[in-house]
C-alpha cells in the first residue's frame, strides 16, 4: 500500500483539497458570509506557528535536549496572554494605517521610511528563507522515510535530478496556490480569506495526525503512560533525559529560549501576517489568547512520550520518530496520516510565509526602486495594477525557488531545529524597533536602522556563518580560534562569554547591540516632522477618536487623484475608494476639476498604502498633491494637546468636585444663617411682646391712680400691688433675657464648686413648697441617695430645680395636681426627675419645649382658657438647659413613669473625688 | 460592557505565568522521582493551569 503512487496521489489529493477549501472561503467572502469570522478560526490560523519543525522536530529536540522544546511554545503562550494589550494595539495600528507586513509596520512607524522598510524586508528574506527550506526538506525527508522503510532513507539530493525530488513539485503546487489565493487583488482591506480558511483547516489536520500517533504509541505500543515511563526509568541512559541538565545552557539557556520564542512569535513575518494583517475583528483576540495556547499544549502533549518510546525502541533518526514508530509496528494507514499531518504543517507555513515575504519584497524592495525610476514614473499610460500583481507573483516564485535551491545546496548538513532557531533569532531583531517604537515616542529612524543593522550583523556572525562553516562551506577553524587568531571574536564565545548555548549567546549580544543603539542613537538624533507624527499616531493608537482627524491639507483635483488610483489599483478598487464619497458622477468625468476634499486624499493614501506600502503611497500622493500636503504642525499640536487635555480635564474635574463640595457647604451655612436670622427676628418680636404686656398693665394702673383721686383706699392698694407685681415680673423677665443672652454668647459666669445635690434639692423644695401648697399642688419628694456630690453653681442649679418644679406645677392635672420629684443615681451620674400628672408632651413637641418663648398648646385648650392659668415666660426651660449643659449635664423630656404626665429629667455627672 | 479590573488581572496572570515558567521555580521541580525528573509533568500542569485561568478570566461576562 505504501507505494510511491499511493503516497503521491494522497499528497497531491490533499493539496487539491486545500484549493477547494480556499476557493470556497473566497466564494463565501464575496457573498459576505465569511468563513473566518470566528475567534476559533482565528486561533487555528495562528497555529501556523506549528510548522513541520514542530511536527517532526519537537520530538527530535525532546530526545536530544529534554524539555527545552517546550520553551518554544511557552514563549508564545506568554505573548498571547499579553495579546489584549500588545497585539490588540498592533492590530489597531495596522488597520488604521493599512499596514500589510512587519516591514511596512516598522517603516510606517519611523516616518514611512522606504529605506528602513527595505532593510527589514532584506533581513527577513535572508533570515526566513532557510526556514522555508526547512519545510521543503521536511517534506522530502518524510516522504523518503515513508517509502524506503525499513531501509534507511538514503538521501543524496545532489545525486538526484530535481524533478525526482517530490518537494520540488510540492513547492510548485504551492506557488500556484499562493498566486491564486494570495494575490487575487491588491486592495489589502480585502483579506486572504480563502487562504486563512485553508490554513485553519491544515491546523486541525496536523493536530489530529499528531495526537493519533501519540495515542497509538502510548496506548497501543505501550500499555499507557505508566508502562512507558516505568521502562524509561529502568533504562539508565534515558534517566537524565527529562531534567534540566539535558537543556543546553542550563538556566540561562532556558530563559534565553523563552525570550527568543516570545519575540519570534510576534515578529516572524508569517505570525505578523495571521495575527495582525489577517485579523478580521479585534475582539477575536480575546478567545484566541487562551485557545491558541491550548492548541499548543495539545499538540505538545505526546512529544515526550513519543521521544522516549523512540529512544527505547531505537527507531532511527529522532526527527522521524513520529513516522518510524508506527511504521515499525507494521501499520499502513497511520504513517500516511502522519505524513499528511507533516505535509499540512509544512505547506501552511510555506503558504503564509511566502505571502508575507512576497508582499515585503514587492512593496518594500521593488516598488520603491520602480517609483524612483524616472521612466516608469512618468509613463502615465499603462495600468500599473497589473504590474504590481505581476511583481508579487514573480516574487512568490522566486522566494520558493530560493528556498528550494537552498534546500538542494545545503542538503543534510543542518538538523531541522537548528535552522528554525536561527530564523527565530533573525526575526527577533525586529522586536526592539517594533515594540519600543510602539510605546516610546522618542525612538528615531536612525536609531532603529542602526540597531537593526548591528543586531543582524551580530546574528549573522554568531549563528548564520558558523552554521555555514559547520556545513563545510567555509573553513571552520575560526570557530575555535577566532578570525585572524582574535580569540575574543569567536562566534560562539563572543568577548569571551563561554558556556552559553549558542542561541541565548547570540540573542544576548545581538539584542543588547540592537536595543542599545536604538535607544542611544534615538536620544541624540532628531525626528523629522512626519516621523514625529507617525510616532505619536503609533504610541497613542489606543486613544479613542484620535484617528478621525484628517491629515491632508494639500490641494489636488479629483481627476488627478482618480487617475493616480486608476493607474496603481485598477478601476475596480478606485471605484470602491470613491464610492464612500457620495459622488458617483465623478466616473463620468463630472467634477474632475473640482478640488478633492482632505478626507478623499486621506482615503486615497490609505488605499495606496494597503496595496503598495506606506512609503510608496506617500511618494505617490506627494506627486499629485500641491502645497503643504500634510499639516504636520497641527497634527502634532492636536496629539500633544490630547494628552495634555486629558491631564487638564482630570484636574478640572477634581477642581469642580471641590467647588461643588464647597458650594454645598456654603449653601448649608447660608441656610443656617437665614434660620438664625429668622429666629433672631422672632426673638426680638417675642421679647417686645412679652415686655409690653406687663408694661401695658403697669401703665394702665398708674394712669388710673393718677387720674382718679376719688379711689377707695383698698382699691388703690390693690392697684399699687398689681403695679409692683407687674414690675417684678418685668424685671424677672429682663433678668431671664439677660441670662439667655449671656448663655448664648458664652459669657454666663458660673461658680462651679463641689456641692451636694441632695441638700440643694431639699433647699429648693422648701423654697417652692409654700407656693405649691397655695396652688393646691401635691408635691411628693423621693430622694434615693444619701449624698449626691456634683460640681455646679448652687444658685444656678437651684434656679433650674425651682423652674422645673414650677413648670410641673403649672402643667399638672387641673383638678388634683400632683408633682413628684425623684433624685437617684444612674451609673456615674445623678438624675433628678420631675414628673407631673398632666396630659404630657407629645413626642414631636419634646425638643421644642426648649426653644425660646415656646408655649405648650395643650390639647383641647383655647388661648382664652390659657389665660386662666399661670403663664411662664417661655424662657425658663431654654435657660435651664443652657445651665445644665454648661455644667456638663443633660436635660430632656420623657414620659412620666409614675404619674403619667411629662417628666423632665436633669442628669449631672458625679463629682470626682477630691 | 467592560469587566472591571480585567487588565490588572491579566497582567497579574502574565506575571504568574512568567514566574512559573522560569528558573528558579523550574529548578525546584527538577527533582528525580524514580530516577526521572518531575520537570515535564510540572510544566504541563502549570501550563494547563495558566490557560484555564486565562480562559476563566477572558470568558466571563460582565455582571456575572
Amino acid at each position: 500500500m505504501r507505494t510511491d503512487a499511493v503516497v503521491l496521489s494522497v499528497a497531491f489529493g490533499y493539496l487539491a483539497l486545500l484549493f477547494v477549501i480556499a476557493a470556497w472561503g473566497d466564494r463565501r467572502a464575496e457573498q459576505g458570509r465569511s468563513l473566518i469570522g470566528s475567534p476559533t478560526v482565528y486561533a487555528l490560523s495562528i497555529a501556523v506557528y506549528c510548522t513541520a519543525w514542530t511536527f517532526y522536530g519537537s520530538v527530535g529536540r525532546a530526545a536530544e535536549h529534554g524539555p527545552s522544546f517546550l520553551l518554544i511554545y511557552l514563549g508564545p503562550t506568554l505573548a498571547m496572554l499579553l495579546s489584549p494589550f500588545l497585539i490588540r494595539k498592533m492590530v489597531r495600528i495596522a488597520s488604521v494605517q493599512r499596514i500589510t507586513s512587519i516591514a511596512d509596520f516598522i517603516s510606517a512607524r519611523y516616518g514611512k521610511s522606504s529605506s528602513l522598510g527595505a532593510l527589514v524586508a532584506l533581513i527577513a528574506l535572508i533570515g526566513i528563507t532557510p526556514y522555508i527550506t526547512l519545510q521543503l526538506k521536511a517534506i522530502t525527508v518524510s516522504h523518503a522515510v515513508l517509502v524506503n522503510y525499513p531501509h534507511a532513507p538514503e538521501l543524496s539530493l545532489a545525486d538526484e535530478a530535481f524533478w525526482v525530488d517530490k518537494s520540488f513539485w510540492v513547492a510548485l503546487v504551492l506557488a500556484v496556490f499562493i498566486i491564486l489565493f494570495g494575490t487575487r487583488h491588491l486592495d489589502a482591506s480585502e483579506r486572504h480569506e480563502g487562504m486563512v480558511a485553508a490554513i485553519a483547516f491544515e491546523s486541525m489536520i496536523k493536530l489530529v495526525a499528531f495526537i493519533s500517533v501519540g495515542i497509538f504509541v502510548v496506548f497501543v505500543m505501550f500499555h499507557g503512560p505508566g508502562d512507558l515511563f516505568a521502562q524509561v526509568a529502568a533504562s539508565p541512559e534515558l534517566v537524565g533525559s527529562l531534567g534540566l541538565d539535558a537543556v543546553p545552557g542550563g538556566a540561562s539557556g532556558w530563559i534565553g529560549m523563552l525570550v527568543l520564542a516570545f519575540l519570534a512569535f510576534i515578529t516572524l513575518p508569517r505570525q505578523f501576517q495571521v495575527l495582525v494583517v489577517e485579523n478580521v475583528d479585534e475582539r477575536h483576540l480575546k478567545r484566541a489568547s487562551w485557545l491558541f495556547p491550548l492548541y499548543l499544549l495539545a499538540i505538545n502533549l505526546f512529544v515526550i512520550p513519543i521521544a522516549m518510546a523512540g529512544m527505547l525502541l531505537s527507531a532511527g533518526d529522532p526527527d522521524s520518530y513520529v513516522l518510524t514508530l508506527p511504521l515499525s509496528a507494521g501499520l499502513e494507514a497511520l504513517p500516511l496520516l502522519v505524513f499528511i499531518g507533516g505535509l499540512s504543517a509544512a505547506t501552511s507555513m510555506v503558504i503564509v510565509e511566502t505571502i508575507a515575504l512576497s508582499t515585503m519584497v514587492s512593496n518594500q524592495l521593488i516598488m520603491p526602486l520602480l517609483l524612483r525610476s524616472r521612466r516608469l514614473h512618468l509613463g502615465s499610460r499603462g495600468e500599473l495594477a497589473g504590474w504590481l500583481l505581476g511583481i508579487r507573483r514573480v516574487a512568490i516564485v522566486l522566494i520558493l525557488l530560493l528556498g528550494y535551491l537552498y534546500h538542494a545546496l545545503i542538503g543534510d548538513s543542518y538538523s531541522l531545529v537548528t535552522i528554525g532557531l536561527v530564523s527565530f533569532a533573525a526575526a527577533s531583531q525586529f522586536a526592539p524597533a517594533m515594540l519600543i517604537g510602539m510605546y516610546w515616542r522618542g525612538a528615531t529612524r536612525r536609531g532603529a536602522a542602526l540597531g537593526l543593522i548591528a543586531g543582524t550583523l551580530i546574528w549573522a556572525w554568531t549563528l548564520l556563518i558558523p552554521g555555514f562553516a559547520q556545513s563545510g562551506w567555509v573553513d571552520d577553524t575560526f570557530l575555535t580560534l577566532g578570525p585572524f587568531g582574535l580569540e575574543w571574536l569567536r562566534p560562539y564565545a563572543l568577548f569571551g562569554l563561554e558556556d552559553w548555548d549558542i542561541y541565548s549567546h547570540s540573542l544576548l549580544w545581538s539584542l543588547t547591540a540592537n536595543v542599545g543603539l536604538l535607544v542611544g542613537i534615538s536620544l541624540f538624533t532628531r525626528q523629522s516632522p512626519l516621523e514625529q507624527t507617525q510616532a505619536a499616531l503609533f504610541t497613542e493608537a489606543m486613544h479613542p477618536g484620535l484617528m478621525e482627524t484628517s491629515l491632508w491639507h494639500g490641494q489636488t483635483t479629483r481627476g488627478e487623484l482618480r487617475n493616480l488610483l486608476d493607474r496603481y489599483l485598477g478601476t475596480g478598487a478606485t471605484a470602491r475608494v470613491f464610492a464612500g464619497q457620495g459622488d458617483s458622477q465623478v466616473g463620468n468625468g463630472y467634477g474632475n476639476d473640482q478640488p478633492a476634499p482632505p478626507e478623499m486624499i486621506a482615503r486615497a493614501e490609505q488605499a495606496l498604502s494597503g496595496a503598495l506600502g506606506n512609503a510608496s503611497a506617500r511618494v505617490l500622493i506627494n506627486s499629485v498633491v500641491r502645497g503643504e500636503a500634510l499639516d504636520l504642525e497641527s497634527i502634532l499640536s492636536i496629539l500633544d494637546t490630547t494628552s495634555e487635555t486629558l491631564e487638564v480635564n482630570r484636574r478640572l474635574e477634581q477642581k469642580s468636585e471641590e467647588l461643588a463640595r464647597a458650594s454645598e457647604e456654603l449653601r448649608a451655612a447660608n441656610e443656617r444663617l437665614r434660620e438664625l436670622d429668622r429666629l433672631k427676628d422672632e426673638f426680638v418680636a417675642m421679647v417686645s411682646h412679652e415686655l409690653r404686656t406687663p408694661l401695658t398693665s403697669i401703665r394702665a394702673f398708674a394712669e388710673i391712680l393718677r387720674d382718679s383721686d376719688d379711689l377707695p383706699d383698698e382699691k388703690r392698694v390693690h392697684f399699687l400691688n398689681v403695679v409692683v407685681k407687674e414690675s417684678q415680673r418685668l424685671s424677672r423677665l429682663i433678668e431671664e433675657i439677660l441670662d439667655l443672652a449671656r448663655l448664648e454668647s458664652g459669657r454666663l459666669t458660673l461658680n462651679p464648686q463641689h456641692l451636694d445635690l441632695v441638700e440643694l434639692t431639699r433647699h429648693s423644695v422648701d423654697a417652692v413648697h409654700h407656693m405649691q401648697e397655695n396652688r393646691g399642688v401635691a408635691l411628693e419628694v423621693q430622694i434615693e441617695v444619701e449624698q449626691a456630690p456634683v460640681v455646679g453653681d448652687p444658685d444656678r442649679l437651684e434656679q433650674v430645680i425651682i423652674n422645673l418644679l414650677d413648670n410641673a406645677g403649672k402643667f399638672a392635672d387641673e383638678t388634683s395636681p400632683k408633682v413628684l420629684l425623684r433624685l437617684g443615681r444612674y451609673k456615674n451620674h445623678y438624675r433628678l426627675a420631675v414628673e407631673d400628672n398632666g396630659p404630657g408632651i407629645v413626642e414631636e413637641e419634646r425638643e421644642r419645649v426648649f426653644e425660646k418663648f415656646h408655649q405648650i398648646q395643650r390639647p383641647g385648650e383655647t388661648p382664652e382658657k390659657i389665660r386662666g392659668r399661670p403663664r411662664g415666660s417661655g424662657l425658663g426651660l431654654p435657660i435651664s438647659r443652657g445651665i445644665v449643659a454648661h455644667l456638663g449635664g443633660r436635660l430632656w423630656v420623657e414620659d412620666a413613669p409614675a404619674l403619667g404626665g411629662a417628666c423632665l429629667t436633669m442628669e449631672l455627672p458625679e463629682a470626682p473625688e477630691s | 460592557m467592560k469587566i472591571p479590573r480585567l487588565g490588572e488581572r491579566l497582567v497579574a496572570l502574565v506575571l504568574l505565568a512568567t514566574l512559573l515558567f522560569t528558573p528558579p521555580l523550574v529548578q525546584v521541580f527538577d527533582r528525580p522521582a524514580d530516577g526521572l525528573s518531575w520537570l515535564p509533568l510540572y510544566l504541563f500542569v502549570a501550563w494547563g493551569t495558566v490557560i484555564a485561568l486565562a480562559a476563566w478570566l477572558l470568558e466571563q461576562r460582565p455582571g456575572e
